[in-house]
C-alpha cells in the first residue's frame, strides 16, 4: 500500500498500519510531541491508535518547537 | 552547516524587532545552504520562552517543500543570555533531525551560534556564513 509521508512516497509493508504504528516505523520516540495531520486534517493523538491508512492517504508529522531562555 | 550572511542578518533583525519577547522561525535550505529563513510567530509571547503553532509550522514546511527547500534547522533568540541552550531548550528538542540556532542580544553585538542536541548531548555545529567579510 502506498501513501505519503511528509511529502515523501512511501510503500507500508504491513497490512494494516495506524497513526501510532506509522510513528513507530519512522522511529518517533516521542509520540507525545509530534504533531500529525492526515490528508490536511490534524488528527489527535487519543486517535492514534485507531486512525488506519489507507492507500492514497498524504500523513505529515512534525515536531512541537519551544524552548526558552530562562 | 552553511548559511548565508543575508539569511544571518534575517534572523538578528528579527530577534531585534521581536525584543524584548523571544523570536522563533525555521531555517531552509537549497543545494545544501541555508539561504531562507521562516520568521514563525511566538505563540507564548515571552522573553523567556518561545513555541510554535503547529499549524502554522505545517504550512511553513509545506511551503519550502513546494518551491524546492528543505527545512535544515530551528532558530530562536536570547534577548538577554548567551547563545547557548538553556536547560528548557535542551529538554525540548525532540527533533534529532534539525539543528538549534540561537541568536543572543546580550552583548554589544550579537552572537548566532549552532547546536545538535541529542538528549543532554549539546554538540556546537560549526557555521559557515557564505558571503562574509573575512
Amino acid at each position: 500500500m502506498q501513501i505519503t509521508v511528509n511529502g515523501e512516497t512511501e510503500e507500508l509493508q504491513e497490512p494494516a498500519v495506524n497513526l501510532s504504528r506509522l510513528l513507530e516505523l519512522r522511529r518517533v520516540e516521542s509520540p507525545e510531541m509530534v504533531a500529525v495531520q492526515l490528508n490536511g486534517e490534524f488528527v489527535d493523538m487519543t486517535n492514534y491508535p485507531t486512525t488506519f491508512l489507507q492507500a492514497g492517504d498524504d500523513v505529515d508529522f512534525l515536531y512541537f518547537m519551544g524552548g526558552g531562555s530562562s | 552547516m552553511k548559511i548565508t550572511k543575508e539569511t544571518v542578518d534575517e534572523i538578528i533583525a528579527h530577534g531585534r524587532a521581536e525584543a524584548p519577547l523571544e523570536a522563533c522561525g525555521y531555517l531552509a535550505a537549497k543545494d545544501g545552504i541555508i539561504c531562507r529563513s521562516i520568521a514563525m510567530r511566538n505563540v507564548d509571547a515571552s522573553p523567556v520562552h518561545y513555541a510554535m503553532d503547529p499549524a502554522e509550522q505545517f504550512a511553513a514546511v509545506r511551503n519550502c517543500r513546494t518551491e524546492g527547500f528543505s527545512i535544515r534547522a530551528v532558530y530562536h533568540s536570547h534577548p538577554e543570555s548567551d547563545a547557548y541552550p538553556s536547560a528548557e531548550d535542551i529538554r525540548l528538542a525532540y527533533d534529532p533531525g534539525l539543528s538549534y540556532v540561537i541568536v543572543s542580544l546580550a552583548g554589544n553585538l550579537p552572537t548566532v551560534h549552532s547546536f545538535t542536541i541529542t538528549g543532554e548531548t549539546v554538540l556546537q555545529d560549526h557555521l559557515e556564513i557564505i558571503g562574509a567579510e573575512k
